[in-house]
């Protein structure tokens, strides 16, 4: 996926401040307002209390989730796209293989594969159940945190092929030039100029992330939708929770996105 | 442990009833319309959306912003949810208020509707920075012709926006033929759901999820060649980009 396209999909920096007092936008936050108000004045909102624990744990394992498997999916993606540009061709083949199909397939698919299919397989292997990973392998979330690793390691390892790639080969030669091993030399040169490369684009990869998270409700992980869920079935009421559910990954993103802009503006920059 | 010949039961994917073969075509067939539905209701949302926060008023910008940041914030999952309830609600409440009795609407045109929406937002974007690409002395030429500006907008601003728009508008469609799958929460049988009954009802997970997987990860392959053909037809005459 190119950048545009993240960021179509993906909201990446929040509405400026300037002007944002014009006499329309007056009128329009005014009705706003008077909507908000009958939101929250006709609905039924009187559960909140009542399960604002097991909603704040529920956040906290949407973002224990998101920031487990954007880190870990990152460390995969980096292998993942060095080698498709220097790797010899059975593991450039295997790594394109594992893109393309991870990125053309649904991932509420994967993680059912994963999670019923691998699930129900385990159990019929005597070694895994006397392994000390059976306690784990029980549980759903291992497959959640897999499903959703793999899937950032695969959109992200496309993006690092391509930083891979962009870094000028004149820097690559100095670096050997200079008489560093080509360890080194990835390690001095190469890698940290294609994360900064790929920088702009893991702010938008992050909040698909965090829009991807939810899926993992499916497979009974007690994560924010989830407990949004078991509210509607205890209450049975149909939008008053998913607003609230709307309104929280709302903020979510929103301070995502700051948060990228704050590092962003750390890293030195010529230019812009 | 048996050997692999007999651990994988081939026969449970025939068509005919006792394999589940015709389900699964079944519900890739469904996947499919309201992925093209859902789709060509996003482009014309899109269309709509990038030329209203281009050219439109003050008001009709800002109520797209609106749409725009909700729709990229917010998981889909979520806001298909809502927009499956809201929609059918205010469907059958309309058709009360006039008098028609309830109605019972489609699980695919609602499917549609959901998708349309979402991808709506999405190609809003994509579409918006694809006109901006277009040389501004090429418009302001138009004008200068004295054309109208649907003439403009016909004539020039659409087709030479179009080859800045492919890339993103073919992901997009990627992205609607994988946003299918979430219907399967709002169980509308798509081809993911089909699948699950499928493995739940004979036990044979692995099977079918990953004949499910081939089945997407083949429309998939197929659009991308399809992509690459119109492509290469757009950005006929320009120069090499990327």
């Amino acid at each position: 996926m190119t950048e545009q396209t993240v960021s179509a999909m993906a909201l990446t920096e929040l509405p400026s401040k300037q002007s944002f007092f014009k006499p329309h936008r007056i009128v329009l936050m005014a009705i706003a307002a008077i909507f908000v108000f009958c939101v929250i004045w006709f609905m039924r909102w009187e559960w909140v209390p009542k399960y604002s624990g097991a909603l704040a744990h529920g956040v906290g394992v949407t973002l224990l989730m998101l920031f487990a498997t954007s880190i870990l999916g990152f460390f995969l993606a980096v292998p993942i796209g060095l080698v498709q540009v220097t790797g010899p061709w059975p593991l450039k083949m295997l790594a394109k293989g594992f893109c393309t199909i991870i990125r053309g397939t649904p991932l509420l698919l994967q993680l059912w594969l994963l999670y019923y299919g691998l699930g129900s397989l385990f159990p019929q292997f005597p070694g895994i159940r006397s392994s000390f990973l059976w306690p784990y392998l029980r549980e759903a979330w291992p497959y959640g945190v897999a499903a959703l690793t793999l899937s950032f390691a695969a959109y992200e390892g496309e993006v690092m092929r391509g930083a891979f790639a962009g870094v000028p080969p004149g820097e690559l030669e100095a670096a050997r030039a200079y008489g560093m091993s080509p360890f080194t030399m990835f390690r001095r040169i190469w890698l940290p100029r294609a994360v900064y490369r790929a920088l702009p684009t893991l702010n938008g990869e992050t909040v698909l992330q965090l829009k991807s998270t939810p899926l993992v409700a499916t497979i009974t992980v007690i994560d924010a939708y989830a407990v949004i869920s078991k509210v509607r079935q205890a209450t049975y009421l149909t939008y008053e929770p998913l607003l609230l559910l709307a309104l929280i990954y709302l903020c979510l993103t929103a301070i995502l996105v700051v948060a990228f802009r704050y590092f962003e503006s750390k890293i030195p920059s010529r230019g812009a | 442990m048996a050997d692999a010949g007999s651990l994988i039961n081939w026969s449970l994917l025939a068509l005919e009833p006792p394999g589940w073969g015709g389900v699964l075509l079944a519900g890739l067939w469904n996947s499919i319309q309201i992925a093209i539905g859902g789709y060509g209701l996003g482009l014309i949302l899109g269309t709509g959306g990038a030329m209203g926060k281009l050219y439109g008023g003050p008001v009709t910008k800002d109520l797209l912003e609106v749409y725009t940041t909700l729709v990229r914030a917010v998981p889909e999952l979520v806001l298909i949810l809502i927009l499956y309830y809201a929609g059918t609600d205010v469907l059958s409440q309309i058709s009360i208020a006039f008098g028609w009795g309830a109605v019972d609407i489609s699980g695919l045109a609602a499917g549609i509707f959901v998708i349309g929406v979402v991808q709506g937002a999405y190609s809003t974007e994509v579409i918006r920075g694809a006109i901006k690409a277009v040389p501004a002395g090429q418009i302001e030429a138009a004008r200068a012709y004295g054309m109208s500006p649907t003439q403009i907008m016909r004539r020039i601003t659409l087709p030479a926006m179009l080859p800045h728009a492919i890339p993103g508008l073919s992901n997009l469609w990627l992205i609607a033929t994988k946003d299918t799958a979430l219907l399967a929460v709002v169980g509308f049988s798509e081809l993911t759901l089909v699948t699950r009954q499928a493995a739940g009802s004979t036990k044979a997970y692995l099977l079918f999820f990953c004949a499910a997987g081939a089945l997407y990860l083949m429309i998939t392959l197929l659009s991308n060649v399809l992509i690459g053909f119109i492509e290469r037809h757009y950005r006929r005459g320009m120069t090499r980009t990327a």
